[in-house]
């Protein structure tokens, strides 16, 4: 797998946990939907937990414990599958300030969307990062400059852009 | 690389009648024709594979077609500039092979552009505020909205505004640009629903509410395709300033629930369909309550601006009478014709609405050489404020020309084999590109439109008959609306043959059906013929001024079936 | 895979151009008549396999195989009426296309 947060292949301070795996006493790990109120009964420093979900996930299962989690990892069944962005946009909605990732097999033609859904990193398989590498994802995060949509996270928004030129 | 020698400027009296892009709608269109040149160049070096390459295709415009690739290019809400159209027939020339093909969704289809020449043929579109950004995908397509718009006299407003605003909106979505499938939306203002409104995902008719106010009624869950429904109203009225948000909560609906386990039934109408409007309904008002509508507080603000460039143009005051025309009338019978049949009134005193038919008795439904394309632009120059309309229908307007100026106009139009007088008549016919350029069809259609054209040139036959809408598509996809059409003709594969099959009854209208089953299919060679039989049938039976539908619907479709069985009783083998 | 009944041809369309391109003996041909005929499902799976290679090599898209007859001056011809169309062009443009060049025309 290969993380990328800013536009930079970056290495990942979290490590996926094995629905089989012992939990650790510490260290980030990421865990299973299904594990993770049992995850979050032991005692551990805040925040260390993350989690990794479907992108049907109904956001109301996880309001309560938005607050604990370092981080959310929405999996992206297919790259075509856009129901993940969607679902970025409620768990920022829902007030969750930590690391949300798209995990899957996003292209790098994606990166905007995902930024502008509130998404900080992007997880993709080895194959991929080959094919698609640091470069193109660098100069993909540029390629939104100005977006017109309102309440997106963008490099700008047309909207105020104009408002500001015509003021 | 770009086209320079073009007369690009050669606006002679065009006033600014439709939006404008300021200089962030232009660096928008350019920055997206430049991710566009990297993901070709990336494609071809292999970063990314076809499969991945395919929906960044699709929302530039771009298929793979059956003998190339095919372009289509967006004419948002039908509105084109002289200016545009002659760089539509430049590139026609250019890149492609002289002509192009205007389609049922305000769209020109190029059927041979080059993956490699794609980039520069939408830098060449750019250059004139054009593009071909979501045409296709799973995306938000471009929204299409009534051709009379702004000019028609049944208006409670101007559409396009709205048409352009929700282009803005919709454009390059960070949420919806992976949707389950394909997402049409249509807007109307009029009291008649020449957009189809009921047929698309989303169809908006612009209403005032009790206190006079201007809002929206929302339509979901149309559409045609292989399974065909008739869209539900999910709100009555939607104020204007909750129009975007209204939008985004079913948007979001949607792109969550929609199904995704299977392209057939991906649609919204599936899930309308399978959920039930009121669950939908709950569940969009629901998100639309929990939304942040902090974000569009500017959504009025920015309405205003976009609707203040849809000016009407600087009509002179004419008398409402023109004698010139009077008399050109009575001494021209074939332009006397083409009055009666392709003009429609105007909302402003001395002026018409021109429909321009593509139909030619045996031509190819929709298609324009280059040449005429230009003969279009200048005309629009010389008599209708430097701007056309594309219809539906796959026809060109000239929305406003002085009457005066009518018959100089058709015969500018006559010329270049651009004045049949058929708009509305049984041989302007809707149809799909079919099995001779579409790799998803099962039949051809256009020769079938061909057929039927030459079966009824007799134009005073066509007067008789009266207006008839035939719409024929070469597979289920139903891109040439059969399934509204008062005939419509499907073209499907029967052993290893070509077989076409017939209903009746559909209609596009605010009365919206879907058409029914005349019985088993019959081949190429007798569509004409069992056509011919129900027209002939109908001028038996129809009562004064009763449309082909009405009768039918009067009479009842048994009626119609026995026609062909009686037919076939004597002989003819249908 | 189907159960082999005729003789097949490979074709597919040309990532750059978008024109239909068939498999011969020398790499990828504009005109069918120069179209390698697997005679047997052995053969078909050797035409398969190249077109296969060639996709993943970003030469070609929308590779498959069709049946097809074997004309008395040794052509290939298209068993169905999508491929007739695909070997020659629009039925209703005969100046576009393969046709336009001059591949024959029959129905
Ligand atoms: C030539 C290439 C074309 C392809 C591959 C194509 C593909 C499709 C497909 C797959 C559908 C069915 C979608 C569904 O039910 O989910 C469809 C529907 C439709 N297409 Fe096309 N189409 C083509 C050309 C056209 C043209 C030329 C027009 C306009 C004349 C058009 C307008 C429409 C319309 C109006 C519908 C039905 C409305 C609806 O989406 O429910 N398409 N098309
Ligand atoms: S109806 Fe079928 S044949 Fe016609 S254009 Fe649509 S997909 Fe192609």
């Amino acid at each position: 797998m290969a993380l990328i947060s800013n536009g930079e292949f970056v290495t990942d301070e979290w490590r996926r946990l094995a629905d089989e795996e012992a939990l650790p006493e510490k260290g980030k790990i990421i865990v299973s939907q299904d594990r993770l109120d049992n995850a979050l009964k032991a005692p551990r420093a805040n925040g260390d937990i993350g989690v990794i979900i479907d992108n049907t996930l109904e956001i109301d299962k996880l309001t309560p414990v938005l607050a604990k989690l370092g981080l959310i990892a929405i999996t992206f069944p297919t790259f075509a599958d856009g129901r993940g962005f969607s679902l970025a946009r409620l768990i920022r909605r829902a007030g969750y300030r930590g690391e949300l990732r798209a995990s899957g097999r996003l292209l790098a033609d994606q990166y905007a969307h995902a930024l502008g859904c509130g998404f900080d990193t992007v997880e993709i398989p080895d194959d991929l990062a080959q094919r698609q590498n640091e470069t193109q994802w660098r100069s993909a995060s540029k390629t939104h400059q100005r977006t017109y949509q309102c309440g997106y996270i963008s490099s700008g928004s047309i909207l105020d852009a104009r408002r500001k030129a015509t003021q | 690389m770009s086209i320079n020698n073009s007369n690009t400027l050669s606006r002679i009296n065009s006033p600014k009648t439709t939006y404008q892009y300021d200089q962030f709608d232009k660096n928008f269109i350019r920055e997206r024709v430049a991710e566009f040149r990297e993901q070709v160049r990336r494609r071809l070096d292999g970063s990314l594979t076809e499969e991945e390459f395919r929906p960044f295709r699709l929302m530039n415009g771009l298929y793979l077609q059956l003998h190339a690739y095919m372009l289509r290019v967006a004419i948002p809400y039908g509105t084109l500039t002289s200016q545009q159209m002659r760089r539509l027939a430049e590139i026609a020339d250019r890149w492609d092979k002289g002509y192009g093909h205007f389609t049922t969704r305000q769209n020109l289809q190029y059927n041979w552009p080059k993956l490699i020449d794609t980039p520069d043929i939408l830098e060449a579109l750019a250059e004139v505020d054009m593009h071909a950004i979501q045409t296709s995908g799973n995306c938000i397509r471009n929204v299409t909205a009534d051709h009379f718009a702004g000019v028609a006299a049944d208006e409670i407003e101007d559409p396009r505004p709205t048409a352009e605003f929700l282009r803005q909106w919709s454009s390059a979505h960070p949420e919806f640009s992976f949707l389950p499938r394909k997402f049409k939306i249509a807007i109307t203002g009029a009291t008649h629903d020449r957009a189809a409104t009921l047929a698309h995902d989303i169809g908006l008719r612009l209403v005032q509410n009790a206190s006079g106010d201007i809002g929206y009624c929302v339509i979901i869950g149309g559409g045609l395709g292989r399974s065909p429904f008739i869209g539900k109203i999910i709100r009555e009225y939607v104020p204007r300033a909750a129009l975007l948000a209204y939008l985004e909560a079913i948007m979001r609906v949607y792109n969550r629930y929609g199904r995704r386990d299977n392209k057939y039934k991906a649609r919204i109408k599936i899930l309308v369909h399978e959920k039930g409007i009121e669950t939908i309904r709950a569940a969009v008002e629901k998100e639309f309550a929990a939304m942040d509508h902090t974000a569009f507080q500017q959504d009025t603000q920015e309405f205003e601006r976009v609707a203040a460039s849809f000016a009407p143009p600087p009509y002179e005051t004419l008398p409402s009478e023109s004698s010139k025309l009077t008399k050109a009338r009575l001494e021209t019978p074939a332009f006397d014709h083409f009055v009666s049949v392709n003009v429609s009134k105007h909302k402003i005193a001395g002026y018409a609405i021109v429909t321009v038919s593509l139909k030619p008795i045996n031509g190819i439904p929709g298609d324009a050489t280059s040449h005429q394309m230009c003969v279009l632009a200048d005309a629009c120059d010389r008599f209708g404020f430097g701007e056309l309309r594309v219809s539906h229908e796959q026809n060109i307007i000239l929305p406003h020309v002085k009457k005066d100026d009518l018959y100089t106009l058709w015969q500018t139009l006559d010329a270049a084999d651009l004045a049949t007088a058929n708009a509305g008549l049984v041989s302007d016919i809707i149809s799909c590109p079919g099995l001779d350029y579409c790799s998803l069809a099962t039949a051809r259609s256009i020769p079938i439109a061909q057929a039927i054209s030459l079966r009824f040139s007799d134009m005073a036959r066509q007067r008789r008959i009266g207006k008839l809408g035939i719409k024929i598509s070469g597979c289920i996809n139903a891109c040439g609306h059969h399934h509204i059409g008062a005939i419509g003709v499907l073209g499907l594969e029967k052993k290893g043959q070509e077989s076409y099959q017939i209903t009746l009854g559909g209609d596009p209208g605010f009365s919206a059906s879907i058409g029914e089953i005349l019985g088993p299919g019959v081949s190429a060679d007798q569509v004409p013929e069992v056509i011919e039989h129900l027209v002939d049938f109908y001028l038996a039976e129809r009562q004064e001024n009763e449309a082909f539908i009405d009768t039918w619907r009067r009479l009842g479709h048994a009626r119609f079936k026995d026609v062909l069985r009686r037919e076939g009783e004597d002989g003819a083998d249908i | 895979m189907t159960k082999f009944k005729h003789p097949q041809i490979l074709l597919a369309s040309n990532l750059k151009d978008g024109e239909v391109v068939f498999l011969g003996h020398n790499g990828w041909e504009r005109d069918f008549r120069h179209a390698r005929i697997a005679k047997s499902q052995e053969e078909a799976q050797i035409l398969e396999t190249i077109g296969k290679t060639d996709y993943s090599a970003n030469i070609i898209v929308d590779v498959y195989l069709t049946d097809v007859e074997i004309t008395d001056d040794g052509a290939p011809r298209p068993l169905h009426y999508r491929e007739k169309m695909r070997i020659k062009g629009p039925s209703v443009r005969h100046d576009l296309g393969k046709q336009a060049r001059g591949a024959p025309d029959e129905h």
